[in-house]
């Protein structure tokens, strides 16, 4: 059948490695659960999950907020709304690599942030963001630099959920005397649902893999679960504890995306049912 | 009034905080260094190309650059070639198990990719690909492949059966009714998705640097002698990076919405 191709893709390029990495991960001469144990002891671990954590955890809320408003505002077809849509999809097609590479040309020692405020005579010496002794601020330039870059996705995401709202819900809104307010939560938000999950699941599991900005801004500095599985393997050449990593970073990640969809599927269910 | 105005602000705002960084990094590449390193000049007197070209000469970026779009051809190549069909099967018949197929690729989809890249460099050097064009093409088609197959049934779906019907009944057989009649119709749509596949692949960076040590894909390549390297060719690396990205918007604009806006329902 047609299917098969596809079947035997996936079964030989994400089922095989699946097993293949659990298998990896947990093989070990000393025992099987060796390279977890040398992960989780080694200090580093728990500043890694802390950071990858916090990194998802302020992007996040940050990115669904500034894109559900960016969606509103477009939604309100403006003239020429169609080129804003535009402009706001550039980061869209962006590689994380090139993102980070821009946001250093702002904030590097002689970039434009710094020789802006010296023209201007706000600082008389540069400000450092990066290197080890300014880890926290570097951690902010980079979680600016991924707001800037995956905002445009929950955009899409949730226009596209905006365009199906009928106009009608709004007007019968309307007739009832519902302040702008009022009609965000209770009409709004209700139906933008299934758009806000999806963007969720989607921003939250690739925030977890976040690699590319980090590894360029702070490189080791500020550890993250993605960039110790690439240190692991191309530096150390451990595959079972780059393997080790892949595996949290799967596990959490399914961990959150079923907490999602228990959190957010009962309701939708009962407002089908009524 | 006000509220036009206000737009109008609100618009400006936007275009800065879009544009700005993307602008700046093109200043910033074509920049000369001595200029660069004078943190008394906000922007420089005169430009010059000369990052650029030794980002391309003396670094090697040339041939990451070949490497990278040789990649990602190869991949567009595999994904619609294992994908179309699953695409039109998708798209024109009903059968069992088709919600569950759709889920799986929709979790594909989501899928770390992450994950694949250890693995796949065993499995390479066992069968004698690693480090090598194909090998990378292929982990991506992996992460491609469930992007084509939504968004190929989708506009295929979007394309009336009938007219396949009608070239039936004038006697072509389904395979060639395809290519006469649904292909031409689909081709806007399919390009699209092309130039979307091509931009995924030429800016993932995970796998193609585990994968190859040598020939490295121009991100791969960038990550490793970014940290070397004087910030202008990071500058001029990360401009070029970023030149496919605008071509995509400005071609695949019309298809944004169908490509991004998929929600899981």
């Amino acid at each position: 059948m047609l299917l098969l191709p596809t079947f035997a893709y996936l079964i030989v390029f994400i089922f095989y490695p699946l097993v293949e990495t659990c298998l990896l991960a947990f093989s070990n001469p000393a025992g099987p659960l060796e390279n977890f144990r040398r992960i989780i002891t080694s200090g580093e671990f728990w500043k890694t999950l802390r950071n990858t954590l916090f990194i998802t955890a302020i992007v996040v809320p940050l990115q669904l907020i500034l894109g559900l408003a960016l969606a509103m505002f477009v939604n309100l077809r403006f003239k020429g709304y169609l080129f804003i849509l535009y402009i706001i999809a550039i980061p869209l097609a962006l590689s994380d690599v090139s993102a980070a590479l821009m946001s250093y040309s702002i904030f590097a020692s002689t970039g434009f942030l710094n020789k802006f405020l010296m023209t201007l005579g706000w600082i008389e010496r540069p400000l450092y963001f990066f290197g080890f002794r300014f880890q926290d601020r570097a951690f902010w330039v980079i979680v600016i630099t991924e707001i800037w870059r995956a905002t445009p996705l929950v955009f899409i995401i949730l226009l596209a959920g905006l365009q199906a709202v009928n106009k009608e819900y709004l007007e019968a809104a309307n007739v009832f005397g519902f302040s702008p307010w009022q009609k965000l939560w209770k009409v709004v938000l209700p139906i933008l649902r299934p758009s806000i999950l999806s963007a969720l699941l989607i921003r939250t599991i690739f925030a977890f893999q976040v690699f590319g900005v980090v590894w360029i801004l702070a490189g080791r500095d500020i550890p993250i679960l993605a960039g110790e599985a690439y240190y692991w393997q191309t530096v150390v050449y451990n595959s079972n504890v780059s393997s080790a990593y892949g595996l949290i970073i799967a596990v959490v990640t399914i961990l959150i995306s079923w907490a999602y969809i228990t959190f957010f599927k009962p309701k939708s269910f009962e407002e089908g049912a009524t | 009034m006000m509220k036009k105005l206000l737009i109008f602000i609100v618009c400006l705002f936007i275009v800065l905080w879009f544009c700005g960084p993307v602008l700046l990094i093109i200043i910033a590449a074509l920049t000369p260094s001595s200029e660069y390193y004078d943190v008394t000049r906000l922007l420089p007197a005169k430009l010059t190309l000369e990052h650029l070209e030794s980002l391309f000469v003396r670094l090697n970026g040339w041939k990451a650059t070949l490497i990278s779009i040789q990649t990602a051809l190869l991949s567009i190549l595999i994904s619609f070639a294992i994908g179309l069909p699953a695409a039109y099967v998708l798209s024109r018949y009903v059968f069992k198990g088709k919600n569950l197929f759709r889920l799986t690729i929709l979790l594909t989809r989501s899928f770390p990719v992450i994950i694949i890249g250890v693995p796949l460099v065993t499995l390479y050097l066992r069968i004698g690909i690693a480090d090598s064009v194909l090998g990378v093409s292929l982990a991506h088609s992996s992460m491609i492949l469930p992007f084509i197959i939504i968004i190929s049934s989708s506009i295929l779906g979007g394309i009336s059966v009938e007219y396949e019907e009608a070239g039936m009944v004038f006697g072509l057989t389904r395979f060639r009714s395809f290519i006469r009649i649904t292909l031409p119709l689909a081709l806007p749509g399919f390009a699209a998705a092309a130039i979307y596949a091509f931009v995924l692949s030429w800016n993932e960076v995970f796998i193609s640097a585990i994968i190859n040590l040598t020939n490295r894909t121009l991100p791969a390549h960038i990550l490793n002698t970014a940290m070397t390297s004087p910030d202008y060719f990071k500058f001029a690396a990360g401009t070029v990076m970023a030149l496919p990205a605008m071509v995509f918007i400005f071609f695949t604009r019309k298809y944004l919405m169908s490509m991004w806006g998929i929600s899981l329902k």
